[in-house]
């Protein structure tokens, strides 16, 4: 059965190896060299929303700068750039967070897409002040992949939490 | 009552968040910050980046897997005429080389002759390394590839990365068993050229458009569309006379300079193969301001000692 926002309430609490893994996992995703292929979405900030989104207690701005400069490093990037727009996505996906969740996965999603292009302006700034040249528009097509793989994605995050507490076979979900 | 039983307890953890999150953001973005100019501006975080990418680099090479995969891939299935043109191609080149290999051993040896009956310094031996553009460097801020060969096989940064036609760009980072390479044509990318007709010395900077930007170039210098830009050498690190760039354009900019825009000789974009070359030897250290002898003309013709020698 599909979950729906409206089923919040009967939700487990995650667990935090569970977010940590997922994480990870995303970092992994974000390592995959895939050159100049336009609009590849953003693995990390995805998830990195998702769970600021939905445990703003448990995960905020030190791990959007903790996976922001293993992103900066493994990318070869500018040190700071990843974590500077990741802190300021966590920040924001934090103060949302109580606002998102009453809307259906899709309005979720328009939600989403302006904290990604905040990371992305963010980071073409500070490389534009650093000297680099302009890496063209379509580099900003991935917020707009990453949006629409938030519907999906999130259901996917909440599959472990759906799981009931004990086991019954009589139960719809 | 109640009162006492307060105060001897702490508040229950759900209402102990420590600093507002304000506060923190504030923090950590002056940090990140921090971490850029340090790193945009002065390069003092390379210390830290290797650091942490022994923690990253299993990570990255489970991550690559995949796209090695596909790689080998298409290598696997392409097809039998293309091997066989490719083939045929490679023999004519080679012969091509052959002939010209023969001579140049003969020139070499003649060239080494000379050199010891006049007494020069010995021509510089070449270290040199064969590696293959693995992709694009993921940043798209700027124009860099990755090498599948790294500091495990003699790669260090600063070398010269050239392919058949000419270089394509400067080793700027080395990993354990990779490399990154910035392109000729990256906006930060400097090389020390010289104009092969008319021994001109410049320096080329990547425009960030594709063209090489030769920079101050004077209105009177001998400089003609046309003409091949070759490395000088004069920075120590690259060996001279790589091919670096054809010059498209001579257009006078202001009253003094020309503005000299060349195109790349080499296949910056498409090579795959490409040879890694730098000095076996360091070259020789620059000799120190502090160092310099005070000897002027005046002084040597009156017989001063040196250092007293003072104008009319």
């Amino acid at each position: 059965m599909q979950p729906t926002h409206r089923s919040n309430r009967i939700l487990q609490p995650a667990r935090t190896w569970f977010i940590y893994l997922s994480l990870l996992l995303a970092l992994g995703f974000t390592y995959i060299p895939t050159g100049r292929l336009p609009g590849v979405p953003d693995w990390m900030a995805l998830v990195l929303a998702f769970w600021c989104i939905r445990e703003p207690l448990r995960v905020g701005m030190g791990a959007g700068f903790v996976f922001g400069l293993l992103i900066d490093v493994g990318h070869g990037a500018a040190m700071g750039q990843h974590a500077l727009a990741y802190v300021l996505l966590c920040y924001f996906a934090g103060v949302l967070s109580r606002r998102v969740l009453w809307f259906p996965p899709l309005q979720q999603s328009l939600h989403v897409l302006p904290l990604l292009l905040l990371a992305q302006f963010i980071m073409v700034a500070v490389r534009l002040i650093g000297g680099a040249e302009f890496p063209g528009w379509w580099y900003f097509g991935s917020s707009l992949t990453g949006a629409l793989c938030w519907a999906p994605l999130s259901f996917l995050l909440l599959l472990p939490q759906y799981q009931p507490v004990d086991r019954d076979d009589n139960r719809p979900i | 009552m109640l009162k006492m039983s307060l105060v001897g307890h702490q508040s229950p953890p759900f209402f102990r968040r420590g600093p507002t999150p304000v506060a923190r953001l504030l923090a950590l973005v002056a940090l990140c910050l921090v971490m850029l100019i340090a790193d945009l501006r002065f390069r003092y975080l390379e210390v830290v980046r290797q650091a942490l990418s022994v923690v990253t680099y299993p990570l990255q090479m489970v991550a690559k897997a995949p796209v090695d995969f596909v790689r080998n891939a298409t290598v696997y299935f392409a097809t039998l005429v293309e091997v066989q043109v490719e083939n045929a191609d490679l023999r004519r080149s080679q012969l091509e080389a052959a002939q010209r290999l023969l001579r140049f051993e003969h020139l070499e040896r003649q060239n080494e002759e000379l050199r010891r009956l006049l007494g020069m310094a010995r021509s510089v031996e070449i270290h040199s390394v064969a590696a293959e553009i693995l992709y694009d460097a993921p940043d798209p801020f700027a124009r860099k590839v990755i090498l599948d060969k790294g500091a495990h096989h003699g790669v260090v940064t600063g070398l010269a990365v050239v392919d058949a036609y000419g270089m394509i760009g400067q080793i700027t980072r080395v990993y354990p068993v990779q490399s990154e390479v910035t392109l000729v044509t990256d906006k930060e990318q400097t090389i020390p050229v010289q104009v092969e007709r008319s021994e001109l010395r410049g320096v080329l900077v990547g425009g960030g458009k594709g063209l090489l930007e030769m920079r101050f170039v004077t209105a009177d210098s001998d400089i003609l569309p046309g003409d091949r830009l070759v490395s000088s050498g004069l920075d120590g690190i690259f060996l001279a006379g790589l091919p670096v760039a054809r010059v498209v354009s001579v257009e006078p900019d202001g009253e003094a300079f020309l503005r000299v825009l060349g195109e790349p000789l080499a296949r910056v974009e498409r090579a795959v193969q490409v040879l890694v070359l730098g000095r076996a030897t360091p070259a020789p250290p620059r000799p120190l301001p502090s160092s310099a002898l005070d000897l002027s003309a005046d002084s040597v013709e009156s017989g001063d000692s040196a250092g007293e020698a003072k104008p009319e």
